[in-house]
Parts: structure tokens; sequence; C-alpha cells
């Protein structure tokens, strides 16, 4: 075999998310680490790999782990860069260059302890052609596309309201979900106004909180507590670092290009997909997702999430955890949308769907600006 | 009190600040494969030719979409709600800005709605900004 399989053999999160004033950023990666190494059966001296984000950035972390690792990476691209260290993880497993990869994210984006702060250079791209419109973050910026989508695919406010509904009922059964409590359209757009046409509800969490991976060989599978979960696709992309230089505002090409490669790579349709996670910051991302994998058709999107075919019950379960909107969203939340696709594969989570083979998870980072996609199996493809 | 941010030139972008002071809305395009682009760089994103040029655009554009945002920026307390909008110029390209001479209401800002392109001061900088076509 060419490619020799690669998995994730111990996957945990933070012992509680949602507002963790005692903990720094970089307690949180520990923290993360920690219990993810616990859950693959092994002690830090197995590790050596590191890859995180700045800040802290994998230096900060290996040290406070007393790591001395054979493999670096710091690939910082937003809140998708853990499915991308996962894919550059595998690469370095197959060359050899490690063997056991601890992958950590922490971010203590609510309570801001220890967090880098927000700075903003006017000189940059950014700061000379967007930042002096009166941007200010996510919201005022990952939001724009919406309303071209809207008005070029008919997509209604109801509809895009009915996603946070959808995934509220999936927050509804998970325990460690910040938002439980079930909601109505009527409710989504009695919220405030953040940025028309997005209300409150339709916009993430700002939570404090981390999650950790052990990314280890496939001939090893056996050697660990819990199931393998095998990687079988990858893919990854970039797009744009504004959000006005966005090539459609009604299509995701990077979410597409990065899926082509992953769904390639592991032999799959969207038919073989059992369990389906979609980065979900702002509402109208998981239609973007939908149609960018080709699970429906350009412009389907919003109404295949409001005839209910993404929440509980019906045919394919999407942001099972509750997602960005529901669950947690510390700002870079595609640490947790990996983590909900190993439970739902190992068969642990709190809303477990019936026996998944396949779960695909697919990251965004930045607004629209860089993408990772991950196929994972409960067998080797 | 807080200001709005004020943009910072570079070396390759002084020239689109440079006709903004002037009054003009300075692009470029590509001399190999003609395509206009923005923002400013020495490299064309179709073709990648260095071979690129500077052109005054018509300062005609459209609407192509926009949020009406509720927490305002630094410094721009008063104007909030205000539009964040996207425009797509006559000749191509697009690019944020601020919508001024209408009010930032859904009602008001109609995807596609003509604009012309008008100039906002802001310390040293002139800063581009649109307004309705028949206004």
């Amino acid at each position: 075999m060419s490619n020799p399989g690669v998995i994730i053999a111990g996957a945990a999160e933070t012992n509680e998310l949602g507002k963790l004033p005692g903990h720094s950023t970089l307690a949180l990666h520990i923290e993360a680490a920690v219990n993810a190494v616990a859950d693959a059966g092994l002690t830090m001296k197995d590790i050596d790999g590191i890859a995180t984000v700045a800040a802290p950035g994998p230096v900060q972390v290996a040290h406070a782990l007393g790591i001395y690792p054979d493999w670096v990476d710091g690939t910082g691209v937003g809140g998708t860069s853990f499915l991308l260290h996962v894919r550059h993880a595998i690469a370095a497993i197959r060359a050899g260059y490690a063997k056991t990869i601890l992958i950590t994210h922490g971010e203590s984006g609510r309570s801001r302890v220890g967090a880098p702060g927000y700075r903003m250079d006017a000189a940059s791209p950014v700061g000379q052609f967007e930042a002096p419109y009166g941007t200010l973050g996510p919201t005022t910026t990952f939001t724009i596309p919406a309303l071209r989508y809207m008005k070029e695919y008919g997509l209604t406010h109801e509809q895009l309201a009915y996603v946070a509904v959808a995934q509220r009922q999936w927050a509804a059964k998970n325990p460690r979900a910040a938002f439980r409590d079930i909601i109505s359209v009527e409710d989504v757009l009695d919220s405030r106004l953040v940025a028309y046409p997005f209300h409150l509800l339709e916009c993430c969490l700002v939570t404090d909180g981390g999650g950790a991976l052990v990314v280890t060989s496939a001939e090893r599978a056996a050697d660990f507590p819990k199931p393998a979960v095998h990687l079988v696709g990858t893919g990854e992309s970039s797009e744009t670092p504004m959000i006005s230089q966005m090539l459609d505002f009604t299509e995701s090409q990077m979410f597409r290009q990065a899926g082509q490669k992953a769904f390639a790579e592991a032999g799959i349709t969207t038919a073989d997909v059992d369990h389906l996670m979609i980065y979900d910051a702002f509402a109208h991302v998981p239609i973007y997702g939908l149609e960018a994998l080709g699970f429906v058709g350009k412009g389907e999107g919003g109404p295949f999430i409001a005839e209910g075919n993404t929440e509980p019950g019906g045919r394919l379960p999407l942001n099972t955890n509750g997602g960005g909107l529901s669950y947690t969203h510390t700002g870079m939340y595609g640490m947790f949308a990996i983590q909900e696709g190993v439970r739902q594969i190992r068969g642990e989570a709190a809303a477990q769907v019936d026996n998944p083979e396949i779960s695909v998870v697919l990251g965004n980072g930045g607004m629209f600006a860089a993408c990772g996609v991950l196929v994972l199996g409960k067998q080797p493809r | 009190m807080a200001s709005k941010m004020t943009p910072v030139p570079t070396p390759e972008t002084k020239p689109y600040w440079n006709g903004c002071a002037a009054g003009e809305l300075r692009i470029q395009r590509c001399t190999d494969c003609g395509k206009p682009y923005f923002y400013p760089r020495p490299i064309c994103p179709s073709c990648g030719s260095t071979s690129v040029e500077w052109f005054t655009a018509s300062g005609k554009a459209t609407l192509y979409s926009y949020v009406i945002n509720h927490r305002p920026a630094p410094g721009f307390d008063e104007e909030a709600p205000y539009a964040i909008a996207v425009v797509q110029l006559a000749e191509g390209p697009r690019m944020m800005t601020n919508l001024v001479g209408v009010p930032n209401t859904p009602e008001a800002l109609v995807l596609d709605m003509p604009l012309r392109v008008t100039f906002e001061q802001r310390g040293d900088v002139s800063l581009p900004v649109f307004t309705p076509e028949e206004a």
C-alpha cells in the first residue's frame, strides 16, 4: 500500500466549555492535551510531533508539556487550522518524520485570559481596503455574502433562521451544549439584529475551551483503548484574505475544492456519508457547505435544512453537537467539529447517530478564507 | 474618543490613494490579458503577468451585497446602524465601501442599484465611498 493508513487514536476536549476565567489560553491547551493523550492511553513522552496555531503556538505548547518534538507545524489559517494540522500530520507520519503527533487547541475566546489582543495593521490590505469602512470582526464581514445569495436563490429569512432552529434540536440532546432550550423561527427572528440580515441567534457563541487530538499510524490501531478513527480522505484550500474579494458570494470555491480532494481520496460520494459537520460561525455557512460538498444543488441548501433533513430524525445528521451556534465557539471552532466527528464514529456522542461508518468534517478559517475537509471512517479504505 | 480607522498606504498602493486624493478611482489592469483588478498589487491575479498599469475607472458601480451593522466599530457610533457594502465596479472588480446619501436601511438599499463613487476625507487620506447614481 503506497499510502499507509493514519488514525486518530486519542481525542478529547477540556473538562468544561463556556466561561472559564480561571484558565489562561495556555492552560486550556494543556488541559486538552493531557485529556487527549490520556484518552489514547499514552504519556507525553510518547509524543514526537506537535501542531497548533499561534498564539501561543507550537513551541510554547510543546515546551509547556515537556515535549521536544521531531516535527513542528504552526499552520494558522483561522478556525479550520486543526483540520489542516491533521492533514499535514498524515503526510508527516507517512514520510516517517514523526510517529505520534499531538494537535492542540485552547482559546480564552470569551474571558480573554492570556489571549492575544486584536490588532489591525492599517497598512495591510485588509487594513487599507476593508477596516476603514467600519468592520468589526466576523459579524460584519463573514455575513456580507448572504444577501447576495438570498437574492440569487430566493433563500428566505425564515429558512436562514431555521438553520439555528435545527441545530438547537441537536444541542437539546447534549448536556455539554451552551444553549439547550428548543427555539422557533420566530424566536430567531425576534432576537436582536447584529448585522442585518443576521440576528443574534444566527451568530455563533463566544466561549472559552479547548480540544486536542493524537494522530498516529493505523498499524498501531489495536494498541489504544478506544476504537480507531481512520483518516480516509482529506483536503485543504484557501480562497481570500478579504471577504470583499471572495470569488462568488453565492458559493465557496475553497469548500468545493477541498471537499472534492477529500471525497476522491476516500473514494466516497455524498451517498456514503452518514454524519456531517460543517463549521457554522453563522447560519448561512452550513448552506454554503452542503452545496459545495454536493449534498444538494445550488440554492437548495436552505430548503433542505428547513424541510428537516439535517435535524434529529432527518436523513443527513448535521452539526450534531449543536454546532458553533449552540454548542461552543471559542473563536477557532474547527477542533470541536473534529471532536464530534470522532465521537460519532466511536459511538460515544451525546446525540449519537445510528452506527455511522463515515463522518465528514468541513472546517472554515477566517471569512471564507481557508478550508480543511476530513473524511473519518470506522474502517480503513 | 476612538476614531475611525485611517488606512496607511504602502508603496504599491500609493497610486490608488493618490488617485482618491485627486477625486479619481484609479485601479490596475493587466497589459497582457487586459483584465482590470483590485486591490492594488504588482501582479495580475488572472494570468500571473507582472506587466500591469494604472487607469482611472469610471467610478460607476452596482450594489453587490451588504450588511447593516448594529455594533459599531470605533468611531462609527453616530452612523450606527450603518451599511458595510461590497460594490461591483463597472469594470468588473469588487470592493468594500460605505454608502452615503441614502438611508442605510434594507428598504432603501436594493441589490444591483446603480452607484457612483464619491470621496470622504479621513485624516490625510481621501476614502472612496459610494452614493446612488441618481442622487
